[in-house]
């Protein structure tokens, strides 16, 4: 334990260099303080760029190192988006309503103001009482403290309820993949409190911030999604470098292995699983502010899967990798989706990337999965000449440990 | 000389015309009650109407339609009736009431028009009625009956009576006592005959006799200062109880007139609002208003000064609440109908209760095939060779666009069915194959990452599909022996397309049972599961068996696809859409047995509609609570309802 942490992680320093430069780059380049030669939409696009790679990285924690391929991560994730996102609606409605009734003859009460900004929030789903779950969403702190509580504690019970009856492997998968489902479909609901399928709007308007120009808060949010990154990618390498990491890469391998050495499986699995769904809600909360909007569709299960996408393009099991991932495919995504990448034409058929970007991804991604199991990430490979011996046979991926194909069958 | 002869003639015409006209026999029963007729009053005019009803003349009707349409007319000069036709204002022509035939034209001042009164019209139409009951044509009378069904009078009940007896139609006549009931229920001559007639349709589901019922245990909620004698009181209400808040309370005083209005807050604002001098209201300063209590103090202060009307203090309208007695009344004045009427509707609630049971009993049986139909194919391909197939829902939405396909080329629904289904058997078939040698077969030691492989082949054919087939709905129709539903009665019914999925289900249980128990195949397959290198040494081939059961998973999706594209729109969606509840399915049921897969699609489907009768609004909410019973349901049975023991379950 001599050598420092850095010294034994030298890919995080060469990442945290390379995320200072890059935000730095942006700052330079941008609209509000430089020379703006970046948009301050791109901004905001690069932006929640990096919140879902810091979301990523969380994935890769359960996935790549922990070996639990969870389908629900973007669930956290959205709920963190709607936890931030009921204090910048109550907060900025409030000043509305309160600017609005200012002028009134007679002074407002201040339940009068309440009901007014319930019926202002609520308007569309026919309703003007404030729910329960609103109770907070008129103070900041608690409602920070819920972006980070409310993933938490539905990660803790629901880990704790599938590791504690040994859900394992894809039943684990389909059973988180059901969880994000029925949140989704209970958000879905107008009564749920959440405004149902309208979601939380204008929330790229930050109460009290109507003079400060978007270019400017664009930017603090991106200051503020690199600063989350560079501590999530700092925390998430100190949890695996250690003998934390070691055992949580053990039960990837083989899991009654490390349980019949003694260690506790699902004390481990549930700590990765909360810290992982925290890390998550966090971006979320971060990401949703910039994107403006946040709807019960942005939980739905496919969005996890995609993350899962994300990560295992990038390369499982390596948390730059896991970066790497979530920024090329999302920002190709967003590339191809928007109508700039230029069409094909084949003479007698045109190939419009808005429609088959989709398909070109799904085949990618079975492509990547075949042949490549270590994803982009597994390029550097080649620049530190770490290449595994030929020991003949398919790699069979990070899940079934340091076996080659061949070795296995045996 | 032509012309006197043709005078002789006419006049020769118009005596045996009279004389004809004056031996008919219609004409005489009407001169027969000539008094009665002239007089055209309310009370004494039913023996001429009766009379007419009962002659049993063929032209009775047509007088009583024409004297009710205020077209019959009298002559003067000797009193006799006929049929008016109008030509100009001062002229009319006449016609005979018995042959039809031309009277001749006469100025209007030597005719009388009948001119029936409203009660008189309505008794000549009840009467009517009769006619049309007892029509030669069945169709008309089934139409009388349903005038009768939907604007009951009381005058009906006779006429429906009467009509009883000459009914040869069994059905019609089974009707005609219906209704005979269902109107003494309303019109009956004394409570006893309504009694019986209430109590007749004890249990009966038809909604016509809760129709009758309902309105007879109608009530209005009263408030007075003392019950009246006359009331027929169902039930005192005591304010500030559960369903009885004292606002509302307080609320019927005021709109009975019983107390002064209560002044909304919204309206003391307004009023202090009008009140504003000088920056204060009522001695209170404006900039202090922002408390409920301050403004209250207002109020009191402006009313004090006469500038607002009072309100109502706490006490004043404790006091109101309390001198007052509020109960719920019945329309109905007579307390033995009432009761009898809520008893017969708590007997008939019981058995609709007992009906809807059984109908949603049918509903989750069905819901539980379709779930079957679409997790059967996954049941194999997860259950049988533990690959995960996230793409198995494009493979449902694969078979239903195949059908889509094939009615665009067959226009015959019913052909077009027959052959979609092997068809769409056949593409997924090939499809599953194609899958399971390209992607599969690399990734049998990699479960993970086959759910992922297979998932990114899902996206691309659903988006392929959207390229294809655009995003909007396409329509898959059923043949046209399989629209309407099997009604069992006015609450149990399930529709043909529902049946028949059901068979299909089943149809799939046996095919799967005989070709895993009594085929080669089945048998190759059960070995390859249990142990794919031994079944290796004995001579079968595992790479052939996993693509044949591959296919073969994949061709039932196919199928069920088909099947549930003809009760659902086919949308690129429509696989993604099924595919969680599938795996549930399999997972709740228990891998690796389709008896596992039924028992879980059964209570799945049960599940999900007794969530959702709890709460009908809500189908949403009754996925979410399913889901999360799932997740409940696998603590306590990780391994399904139906576990694999020993070497069969593996790890």
């Amino acid at each position: 334990m001599s050598r420092s942490f850095f010294a034994r992680n030298p890919s995080a320093l060469i990442f945290i260099a390379c995320l200072a430069l890059f935000t730095l780059a942006v700052t330079v380049m941008s609209e509000s303080i430089g020379s703006g030669a970046i948009s301050t939409s791109f901004v905001k696009t690069l932006g929640k760029t990096l919140c879902l790679c810091l979301v990523a990285i969380a994935m890769d924690l359960i996935w790549g190192f922990a070996g639990i391929l969870s389908l629900g991560h973007m669930a956290f994730f959205g709920l963190g988006g709607y936890m931030i996102g009921m204090w910048l609606m109550y907060a900025r409605t409030e000043a509305i309503v309160t600017a609005s009734m200012a002028n009134a003859e007679i002074p407002p009460t201040d339940q009068e103001i309440i009901d007014a900004i319930g019926t202002q929030i609520f308007g569309v789903v026919g309703s003007s009482d404030f729910p329960t779950i609103w109770a907070f969403a008129d103070s900041l702190t608690l409602q920070l403290l819920m972006v980070v509580l409310v993933p938490g504690l539905l990660a803790l019970v629901f880990g704790w309820l599938a590791f504690r009856s040994r859900v394992t492997g894809v039943y684990l998968s389909i059973l988180t993949q059901a969880m994000t489902l029925a949140l989704a479909l209970y958000l879905f609901q107008n009564d749920s409190g959440l405004r149902g399928n309208n979601g939380l709007s204008g929330l790229q308007n930050l109460p009290g911030a109507d003079a400060i120009p978007q270019a400017d808060i664009s930017l603090w949010f991106f200051w503020a999604s690199a600063l989350a990154l560079g501590l999530g990618y700092l925390l998430a390498a100190w949890v695996v470098s250690g003998k934390f990491g070691s055992v949580i890469r053990g039960i990837r391998d083989d899991e009654a292995r490390v349980r019949f050495l003694g260690y506790s499986v699902e004390g481990y699995k549930l700590f990765v699983f909360t810290l992982t769904a925290v890390i998550a809600g966090i971006a979320g909360a971060l990401y949703y502010p910039q994107a403006g909007i946040i709807n019960p569709a942005e939980i739905a299960p496919i969005a996890s899967i995609y993350l899962a996408v994300w990560v295992a393009i990038g390369g499982r099991g390596r948390l730059y990798g896991a970066v790497i991932g979530a920024a090329v495919v999302s920002l190709l995504s967003t590339w191809f989706t928007g109508g700039q990448a230029p069409s094909i034409p084949l003479g007698f058929y045109t190939i419009d990337w808005v429609d088959w970007w989709q398909v070109l991804l799904g085949i990618s991604f079975v492509l990547v999965t075949l042949f490549a199991p270590k994803g982009i990430g597994g390029l550097f490979d080649y620049f530190t000449g770490r290449l595994p011996p030929n020991r003949h046979g398919a790699d069979l991926g990070p899940d079934s440990g340091s076996l080659q194909e061949q070795e296995a069958e045996q | 000389m032509t012309r006197t002869i043709f005078a002789a003639l006419a006049a020769w015409m118009l005596c045996v015309c009279t004389a004809m006209a004056q031996d008919s026999p219609i004409q005489q029963l009407l001169q027969e009650h000539r008094t009665l007729i002239e007089k055209s009053s309310r009370k004494s005019i039913e023996p001429a109407i009766d009379a007419l009803r009962d002659s049993g003349l063929p032209e009775a009707q047509a007088v009583l339609e024409q004297w009710q349409a205020k077209a019959l007319w009298q002559r003067k000069a000797d009193k006799l009736f006929f049929f008016g036709e109008k030509i100009d204002s001062k002229t009319y022509r006449l016609l005979d009431i018995a042959t039809g035939e031309i009277e001749g034209e006469f100025p209007k001042k030597e005719l009388k028009q009948l001119k029936p009164n409203s009660g008189i019209r309505s008794m000549i139409g009840a009467a009517l009625v009769q006619f049309q009951l007892m029509a030669d044509d069945p169709a008309k009378r089934v139409e009388a009956l349903d005038a009768i069904q939907r604007d009951p009078a009381p005058e009906h009940l006779t006429a429906l009576k009467g009509a009883i007896e000459t009914e040869v139609d069994p059905e019609i006549r089974a009707r005609k006592e219906r209704l005979v009931r269902l109107l003494t229920i309303t019109y009956g001559r004394d409570d006893a005959e309504r009694i019986s007639a209430i109590e007749s349709f004890s249990g009966d589901l038809g909604v016509d006799a809760r129709g009758a019922l309902n309105p007879l245990v109608a009530t209005t909620r009263t408030a007075a200062a003392a019950i009246p004698d006359d009331a027929n009181v169902a039930k005192r209400l005591k304010p500030g109880s559960e369903d009885f808040s004292e606002a509302e309370a307080y609320a019927l005083l005021v709109s009975s007139n019983l107390a002064p209005a209560h002044i909304s807050a919204s309206e003391k604002r307004m009023a202090l609002q009008d009140n504003i001098e000088g920056g204060s209201v009522g001695g209170v300063p404006v900039a202090q208003l922002d408390t409920d209590e301050a403004r209250e103090r207002a109020y009191v202060a402006l009313a004090e000064a006469g500038t607002v009307p009072a309100t109502a203090t706490e006490a004043e309208v404790a006091a109101a609440l309390a001198s007052h007695i509020f109960f719920d009344r019945y329309a109905e004045p007579s307390e033995a109908i009432t009761d009898a009427a809520a008893k017969a509707l708590g007997s008939i609630n019981t058995q609709v209760g007992l009906n809807q049971t059984a109908d949603l009993a049918l509903d989750a049986l069905s819901l539980a095939s379709i779930y079957f139909l679409a997790a059967i194919g996954l049941a194999i391909t997860f259950g049988v060779m533990g690959v995960i197939n996230m793409a198995h829902g494009e493979f449902i939405m694969m078979g239903a666009y195949t059908g889509y396909v094939v009615q665009q080329v067959i226009p015959d629904y019913t052909v077009s069915i027959l052959v979609a289904l092997p068809l769409a058997f056949a593409v997924t078939f090939a499809a599953g194959v194609a899958m399971e040698r390209l992607v599969i077969r690399w990734l049998y030691n990699r479960p993970l990452e086959t759910l992922l492989a297979t998932f990114g082949i899902s996206i691309a054919l659903q988006q392929l599909a959207k390229n294809i087939f655009g995003t909007q709905a396409r329509p898959l129709t059923s043949p046209a022996w399989l629209d309407g539903a099997l009604v069992l009665n006015d609450v149990v019914s399930i529709s043909y397309i529902r049946i028949a999925i059901f068979v299909l289900a089943l149809i799939f249980l046996g095919v799967f049972l005989f070709i895993m128990k009594r085929t080669r195949l089945g048998l190759e397959v059960r070995a390859v599961t249990q142990n794919p290198r031994m079944a290796a040494s004995m001579g079968i081939n595992p790479d052939r068996i996993n693509m044949l059961t591959f296919g073969l998973g994949s061709g039932i999706a196919g199928i069920a696809g088909v099947a549930i594209g003809l009760y659902a729109k086919v949308t690129s969606e429509l696989g993604s859409d099924y595919i969680v509840q599938s795996f549930m399915t399999v997972v709740v049921g228990g891998v690796g047995n389709i008896w596992g897969t039924l028992l879980g699609a059964t209570m799945i489907g049960f599940l999900q509609k007794g969530i959702e009768w709890m709460n009908p609004s809500n189908t949403l909410a009754a996925q979410t609570y399913m889901i999360i019973f799932i997740i409940i349901f696998i603590q306590f049975r990780p391994r399904g309802i139906i576990a694999l023991k020993g070497r069969a379950a593996g790890d």
